[in-house]
């Protein structure tokens, strides 16, 4: 069997060959142009960050040597070899680690709660009025944008030193975080129940209460817990600001060059985080499935 | 018409026995779960010092410092300022960048289409979660023991730390990649490199680079708070105008990274639909 194969007439094919070599070469150019403007933006970054590659080579032995010495203890041996020596400060540090979550809890409760309250004037389809909209979402903004540890420095100096600091600079950039994030699950809700449930004349309070938060719960559960995660990861660095858990040991240690103890803090905090991980992973599978956990 | 409502329910009933009468253990377990986590609630605050007295002391003083806080002035320090906002913005930048670039051969490694054994993937993957486990924070402080204070610290320590998230990231994104593009590379006779040039990277080069603009954008608030530690930016400035209690220049400061985080936003999110067109990135 012959297959007929039309081919253009030459005329034809030589238009459209050029017309597909000059779009190719566009778009060459156009990657080109982006690679150059990217290229000199490192560039200009790298002067600006007085990148120095010569201290960096020169002094790159001593990342490797600081992990060396985080794992030597003072007598001289490999901390692995003597992990009593090694954790000597367990019952101090399982401490410290105890606070690190109760601040992440807590702080991540009263965050989740307050952002609770606070989405649904966010939010396009459920918000009373837009000028409440406005005000609601810019103070969200603000509290996101702010970096938790800079609430936590003031903080510090307006409530003390301790995990109080820790605990509200966590709320509030909790807050800040979860409160978007939940008015896009309220946004993305099926309006058909709020219109039922108005239609019997209930107030806006009884169109939450009974059409909104029942189709929203199980997404603002599985937002809360990834940040829960977060949080935990946050909490252990509040103590370098004097706000508390087990981050205060740690600036201690590396700052007096204690240097096993560096490591096994380290090793409480990673293996902490990981267990949190793993459990909250755990936990959004079992309560909403598994499309919910992405 | 007849009232249907009582054989109804009667009926209903009988056929539906979970729905009317939920066994006690399901109707308790949401209210439970509720009381034990307002008990950790009330245990954290007992625990944490929290005390009404003190808390409504502090927010007093808050109340003071904002009010100094107004209106936000930099004082003559703003050429210093403007030059820690730059710092900022290379750090982030620079640390993002390398952060990539380096990510991009390992996550190919934890990917489990592309290397399918098992026991070589899950040491690589445990390595990217202790990474991403220990905060930037720290990274900075262990940078700055090896190439002391200063910017470099900073990036180097959001390299490090993007390296696991992104080594995970992009990972993931390997793995979603549809594999009839490889098998036709491999068809054609290409080998392993060319089946991951042609068949895989076009399809997840712009997943990545959407990933990559999205760090950028939340590094430049990171990159804003490591100078607290002493790893250049305007964070070493802010810290030390708190220090000092200066608060209108604290303000100041604040504006500017809200301004700065704002335009970085702006730029980035424009960049990345013209990158991957007006969808989501996964």
């Amino acid at each position: 069997m012959t297959v007929a194969v039309s081919i253009l007439p030459e005329q034809q094919l030589a238009v459209l060959n050029a017309a597909y070599r000059q779009a190719v070469a566009r778009k060459r150019l156009r990657l080109l142009l982006g690679l150059v403007i990217f290229a000199a933006a490192l560039f200009l970054a790298a002067i600006g960050a007085e990148v120095n590659l010569r201290t960096f080579f020169a002094h790159f032995g001593n990342f490797i040597s600081y992990f060396d010495r985080i794992l030597t203890l003072d007598s001289g041996q490999r901390v692995w070899t003597d992990a009593g020596e090694w954790l000597w400060g367990w019952r101090k540090w399982l401490k410290m680690l105890g606070e690190t979550l109760l601040i992440s809890y807590v702080g991540t409760l009263i965050g989740a709660t307050l952002a609770f309250a606070l989405n649904f004037f966010a939010a396009e389809n459920t918000s009373p009025s837009p000028w409440l909209r406005f005000v609601v979402r810019r103070l969200l903004e603000f509290a996101r944008t702010v970096p938790g540890i800079v609430f936590a420095l003031i903080f510090v100096i307006a409530f003390g030193l301790g995990p109080m600091a820790g605990v509200l600079a966590i709320a509030i950039h909790t807050t800040g975080a979860l409160g978007k994030l939940f008015s896009e699950i309220v946004e993305n809700a099926d309006m058909k129940p709020v219109e039922g449930i108005r239609s019997t004349g209930a107030s806006w309070l009884s169109c939450m209460r009974f059409a909104i938060v029942p189709q929203v719960t199980a997404g603002y559960a599985s937002y809360a817990l990834l940040r829960f995660e977060i949080n935990v990861r946050e909490a252990s660095v509040m103590g370098f600001v004097g706000a508390g858990g087990i981050g205060q040991e740690l600036v201690v240690a590396i700052r007096k060059f204690y240097y096993s103890d560096v490591s096994a803090i380290l090793l409480t905090i990673i293996i902490t985080v990981f267990i949190i991980d793993i459990t909250t992973g755990w936990l959004r599978g079992r309560l909403f499935g598994k499309e919910a956990r992405t | 018409m007849t009232r249907p409502q009582e054989v109804d329910t009667r009926e209903l009933r009988a056929r539906y026995p979970d729905v009317f009468d939920r066994p006690a253990s399901a109707r308790l377990a949401m209210p439970a779960m509720i009381v034990a986590a307002f008990a950790i609630l009330v245990y954290g605050l007992v625990d944490l010092d929290f005390s009404p007295s003190r808390f409504f002391a502090g927010l007093s003083q808050l109340g003071w410092i904002s009010l100094m806080m107004i209106p936000p002035d930099p004082g003559s320090s703003l050429p210093v300022y403007l030059k820690a906002l730059g710092e900022t913005l290379s750090i982030a930048l620079l640390g993002t960048t390398l952060a990539a670039v380096f990510a991009l051969p390992v996550s190919l490694l934890a990917a489990r289409n592309v290397i399918p054994s098992q026991i070589l993937r899950f040491p690589i993957r445990r390595f990217l979660d202790s990474i991403r486990g220990v905060d930037t924070l720290i990274w900075a402080l262990v940078w700055i023991n090896v190439v002391g204070l200063g910017p470099f610290a900073g990036v180097l320590a959001i390299a490090v730390s993007d390296f696991g998230a992104f080594g995970k990231l992009f990972s993931e994104a390997i793995e979603g990649a549809d594999q009839k593009q490889v098998e036709g590379v491999r068809a054609s006779g290409g080998s392993a490199l060319h089946e991951i040039r042609f068949g895989l990277l076009p399809q997840v080069l712009p997943v990545i680079a959407g990933q990559v603009l999205y760090f950028i954008e939340s590094n430049t608030r990171s990159a804003t708070i490591i100078g607290i530690v002493g790893a250049g930016g305007i964070g070493l400035q802010l810290a030390e105008q708190i220090r000092v209690l200066e608060w209108q220049r604290v303000s100041f400061l604040i504006l500017m990274i809200l301004v700065a985080v704002a335009a970085i936003d702006f730029i980035s999110s424009k960049l990345r639909f013209a990158i991957i067109g007006r969808r989501a990135v996964a």
